[in-house]
């Protein structure tokens, strides 16, 4: 389970370096496949069926089908790479370092024993959920954004086995099958998107915002 | 026997220009040639020994005395490697700061000298080297702090002599990670691709490279000779590091040791002739890279 | 219990099959019916509340008695005024009157479908008793909404209905590490987060964890319930939105996110925590009030102003609660009161939209000219959102103001007032400019269809302004008394 949580980390942090969206997608589809296996090792002992069903869909969806649905609409738009996000791949992965640090702090003061949760898996997931919100903030690219929502579910998730939760696994099924549709959604806006909008920066998403001066409503009309 | 353990840095100060050798042996196989032969980097330093070293008119002394002083950290460091379980001939505690920082003074000696050479270019050069160096700290201290953590504070002899195969079992995490952390770190010190070229002639390009181009004769032999051995001192440092020695019998550690470092030197030609090298800007991502690896192995250690 | 199945099971069936129904007249049937079954199902259900046990996973207790009928009442109403909607939209192309590019709708099955869909998941989550369940369900309403938000298919929609999807599932993804939190509040096995096992050991659960899962999911799921600053999709998904939409985003799945609010504040109370998560709540509360009362004041563009209305109604709504005690009270049936109130003005501004082609405030002039019932509403719908007498949303305001008052808390009571004042007047120079004065569209006599459901809104809004009928009443007060407030 360290190497799980090791490899869970650097994946995190080569989403935080790389400006290439092909690898960014080929990262997030290890990740789920590394997450599928999680419940199969955390439950060693106690395998049902159910644990069986979870970790199988959780591959097949996570680390098949959503990265296949990414990766056409990254050859339907035509952009290979990241544009000019907010804050450089440098300093993003300096960024990443102090996010690794607040999350080694939050499972620090949770003041958990060993035996209740693992706490490096527990590290490698708060950093997860971290490295999510800030891709989400920091990139432009609107694929960017949807990869960095499934991070953030990837991280939420590994907190959430970490926990043992005893959920009957229809409902992690459930959880499952949402986060799915969500990315579908997503990635079908997309297409859109880019027949309508011509690019996927969503920086230029601006046309509905009450901060410009509504004379531009008036100009519309004239 | 105390005799024995002068055994290795012996072994360090003849066998480090073969290493050098293999390394453009494994190039040359990669690019389809045949390449020099192996024991090219003897025949330069017997033919460098014979000539005189020219100076130019605007360096001082410190150009004069810098291959010395950078010989002389050199041998020392040799002098505090161990092979496994077999000690080194200085062992005392803290022996690894005392490596960390003769490394930096042979470093120191080179930046100086190439400053007192007056040319720009040198000076490009010299800067470049001190800005990666500086990177790359972080990735040795903190490898050396897991190695601290994880074994206890005393020598480098001691530290390293406890890794065996059960070591593997319980933390081999930690080991693979601040393994690859200090050959990234090897591939840095060194001038290797990804970093650096070592046979690069454009001179916008050169970090290492550049700073000794004023160098001559026997003290040009002394540059290339002190190449050799820092190859060999982090290449000991990755393989007393991953191998589990402590689990191999005495007399079969000195050959696996030699072998380790032959495979260490085999890794690095392969990761030559892959690679290409990175433009200047992303080799800080590179130091940062493997800064973190060491600092993951670190959060590892303190928390499982 | 089966009934309680049969409210969830019919819509999805029905939103399902809807999507492969071919002849728009058939899918319109279906749709119509389902609404008013769903109705009969839900009053039905929620009337005998003592018969119905609480199971695990889903019951019906009386704050979910009370949302169910609300958002059965809503979907009717929208649905009566949907179906003539969806019949009047042209099939081809049309021409978008705001920037003149041509957009086609997107096919009215899928339309059917999401809205019936959207109708089973909001229903199981005011069902739910297992928060994670509650959770599927409330995620579920974002997925199936968002298709509905972007019916137009135009450039404005489109960037709306990212917005809305990207935010609120990363809001809601918080509130499930909240959830994942609860479970550690449980000392010890079985790890159950079914409503029940939690309510059952609330004097043992760990508060310093609980405290920390109440932060994540009142961050979670205020971003779906619009509370500042998390609000920022809401004025654009809810604008760009067809009208019907609009009023079932605003008028019930608001709800639904603040009944998942309660949820936990409802196992804090329990737990004897009631008054942690009061002055947060106050604070997003006053927040959210104050920042849609200014975005109000200069709107340009009649359906955000709506939206931002909805804004601050959540934003009292959360003050409410965060006051406790009487506030909760009020809350709750201010809860009831806006619903139906801003039903009604987003079914009246879709009146307005369709006949005078533009969402821009200083271009319309004479509503009450050219549709007077619609011009009617438009005005009442006003007074109503405001606050005003003889609404219900004025006795449920002045309650929750009266519980300010109550707990002295001036500052407090004197930004409440102010916000509101805030919001009154930013909204009367709109609606009023644009009610009054000569119209130059003709009047027309306006669809049956469009006109009914928002009569009928205002009707029992007015009627709750005057009297508050006995069972409702009595639900409100077990409700309050379930959260750990105390009855009126």
């Amino acid at each position: 389970m360290t190497i799980i949580s090791v490899l869970l980390i650097l994946s995190c942090l080569l989403l935080l370096g790389s400006s290439r969206l092909h690898v960014a997608i080929r990262v997030v589809a290890a990740q789920g496949i590394l997450l599928g296996v999680l419940p199969l090792i955390r439950a060693v002992g106690d395998i049902h069926y159910g644990i069986w069903i979870l970790g199988l869909s959780t591959i097949i969806s996570k680390g098949i089908l959503l990265p296949w649905l990414m990766t056409v609409c990254v050859r339907l738009s035509g952009i290979r790479r990241e544009i000019e996000p907010f804050v450089g791949f440098g300093p993003s992965l300096l960024c990443g370092t102090a996010l690794l640090g607040l999350a080694v702090w939050i499972t620090t003061r949770l003041q958990l024993t060993p035996a209740e949760a693992p706490l490096v898996l527990l590290t490698s997931s708060f950093f997860a959920i971290f490295v999510g919100l800030f891709l989400m903030v920091a990139r432009r690219q609107a694929i960017t954004q949807s990869l960095a929502y499934l991070v953030l579910e990837n991280g939420v998730y590994g907190v959430g086995v970490c926990m043992s939760l005893d959920f009957p696994f229809i409902v992690e099924l459930g959880i499952l099958l949402d986060v799915f549709v969500g990315v579908f959604l997503m990635g079908n806006l997309l297409f859109h998107l880019d027949r309508e909008f011509e690019h996927l920066d969503t920086d230029k998403l601006t046309e509905l915002s009450d901060l410009s001066a509504p004379a531009t409503a008036v100009e519309e009309h004239a | 026997m105390k005799i024995m353990y002068w055994a290795l840095p012996l072994a360090a100060w003849v066998l480090s220009p073969l290493m050098l050798g293999i390394i453009n042996r494994v190039k040359a196989f990669f690019a389809g040639r045949r390449g020099p032969p192996v024991w090219q980097l003897y025949y330069d330093l017997f033919k460098l020994l014979q000539k005189a070293s020219v100076y130019s008119k605007s360096t001082s002394m410190v150009i004069r005395v810098a291959p010395s002083v950078v010989l002389a950290c050199m041998a020392l460091c040799t002098l505090m490697l161990p092979w496994g379980e077999l000690q080194a001939p200085v062992t005392f505690v803290g022996d690894i700061i005392l490596l960390a920082y003769l490394l930096g003074l042979a470093r120191f000696a080179t930046v100086l000298a190439a400053l007192d050479t007056g040319s720009s270019f040198e000076g490009m050069g010299a800067s470049r080297e001190v800005q990666f160096a500086a990177l790359a700290e972080p990735s040795f201290f903190l490898g050396m702090l897991v190695l601290v953590l994880h074994f206890g504070f005393s020598g480098l002899s001691d530290m390293v002599s406890g890794i065996s195969l059960e070591t593997w079992h319980t933390s081999g995490v930690l080991l693979i990670l601040v393994g690859c952390s200090w050959f990234v770190l090897l591939l840095a010190e060194n001038s290797r691709i990804p970093v650096d070229d070592p046979n690069t002639h454009l001179e916008l390009t050169m970090i290492h490279e550049v700073m000794v181009l004023d160098y001559s004769g026997p003290d040009f032999a002394f540059i290339l000779y002190v190449a050799s051995l820092k190859m060999w001192i982090f290449a000991a440092l990755v393989v007393n590091l991953v191998v589990p020695m402590h689990s191999l019998t005495p007399w079969l550690q000195a050959p696996v040791f030699l072998l380790g470092i032959v495979f260490v030197m085999v890794l690095v030609g392969v990761v030559e002739s892959i690679l290409a090298r990175l433009r200047l800007q992303q080799i800080p991502k590179v130091l940062l890279g493997s800064a973190i690896l060491s600092l993951i192995a670190l959060i590892v250690r303190l928390m499982g | 219990m089966t009934l309680l199945l049969l409210t969830i099971l019919l819509p999805a069936v029905a939103g399902t099959a809807s999507y492969f129904i071919r002849p728009h007249r058939w899918r319109r049937l279906l749709w119509g019916t389902t609404a008013a079954l769903h109705l009969a199902l839900s009053v039905t259900a929620a009337l005998p509340m003592n018969a119905t046990p609480l199971d695990h996973w889903i019951g019906m207790d009386s704050l979910s008695a009370i949302f169910l009928v609300l958002t059965s009442l809503l979907f009717l109403g929208a649905t009566v005024y949907g179906i003539g909607y969806v019949a009047r939209e042209p099939v081809t192309g049309q021409l978008d009157f705001e920037d003149g590019s041509l957009f086609k709708n997107e096919p009215e099955s899928i339309f059917t479908g999401a809205i019936l869909l959207l109708l089973a998941a909001m229903t199981l989550a005011i069902l739910s008793r297992h928060l994670a369940l509650q959770w599927v369900a409330i995620e579920a309403t974002t997925l199936a909404s968002a298709p509905l938000i972007y019916y137009h298919q135009n450039r404005r929609s489109l960037e709306a209905a990212w917005k809305y999807l990207i935010l609120c599932s990363v809001g809601i993804a918080v509130a499930l590490l909240g959830i994942f939190f609860i479970r550690m509040t449980i000392q010890d096995s079985p790890h159950e987060l079914t409503l029940a096992t939690l309510l059952e050991r609330a004097s043992t659960l760990n508060h310093k964890w609980l405290s920390t899962a109440f932060i994540f999911m009142l961050v979670g799921y205020g971003t779906k319930m619009g509370l500042a600053p998390m609000h920022t999709w809401l004025p654009d998904a809810h604008s760009e939105a067809p009208s019907p939409v609009s009023a079932m985003l605003s008028g019930a799945l608001l709800n639904c996110a603040f009944l998942g609010i309660l949820r936990v504040q409802q196992i804090c109370a329990a737990a004897g925590m009631a008054s942690f998560g009061g002055d947060l709540l106050i604070l997003f509360g006053l927040v959210s009030m104050g920042l849609a009362g200014v975005f109000i004041l200069r709107q340009a563009d009649y359906k955000r102003m709506l939206a931002y209305s909805s804004v601050e109604h959540m934003g009292i709504l959360a003050l409410g609660v965060g006051l406790g005690g009487l506030g909760l009270f009020g809350s709750l049936l201010h809860a009831v009161n806006h619903s139906i109130v801003k039903a009604m003005l987003f079914l009246t501004a879709g009146n307005i939209l369709s006949r005078f082609h533009t969402k821009d405030t200083t271009k319309i002039q004479g509503v009450r000219d050219a549709l007077p019932i619609s011009g009617a509403l438009w005005i009442a719908g006003f007074l109503a959102v405001t606050g005003s007498p003889p609404f219900g949303t004025f006795i449920s305001e002045f309650t929750i103001l009266r519980a300010v008052v109550d707990q002295g808390r001036w500052v407090v009571a004197a930004l409440y007032v102010v916000f509101l004042l805030l919001a009154f007047v930013g909204m009367a120079g709109i609606v009023l400019r644009m009610a009054l004065g000569r119209s130059e569209v003709n009047r027309v006599r306006e669809p049956l269809t469009t006109v009914l459901s928002p009569l009928v809104f205002a009707v029992i809004a007015i009627l709750l302004g005057v009297y508050l009928p006995g069972p409702l009443a009595d639900k409100l007060h077990d409700a309050a008394q379930l959260l750990g407030g105390m009855a009126k």
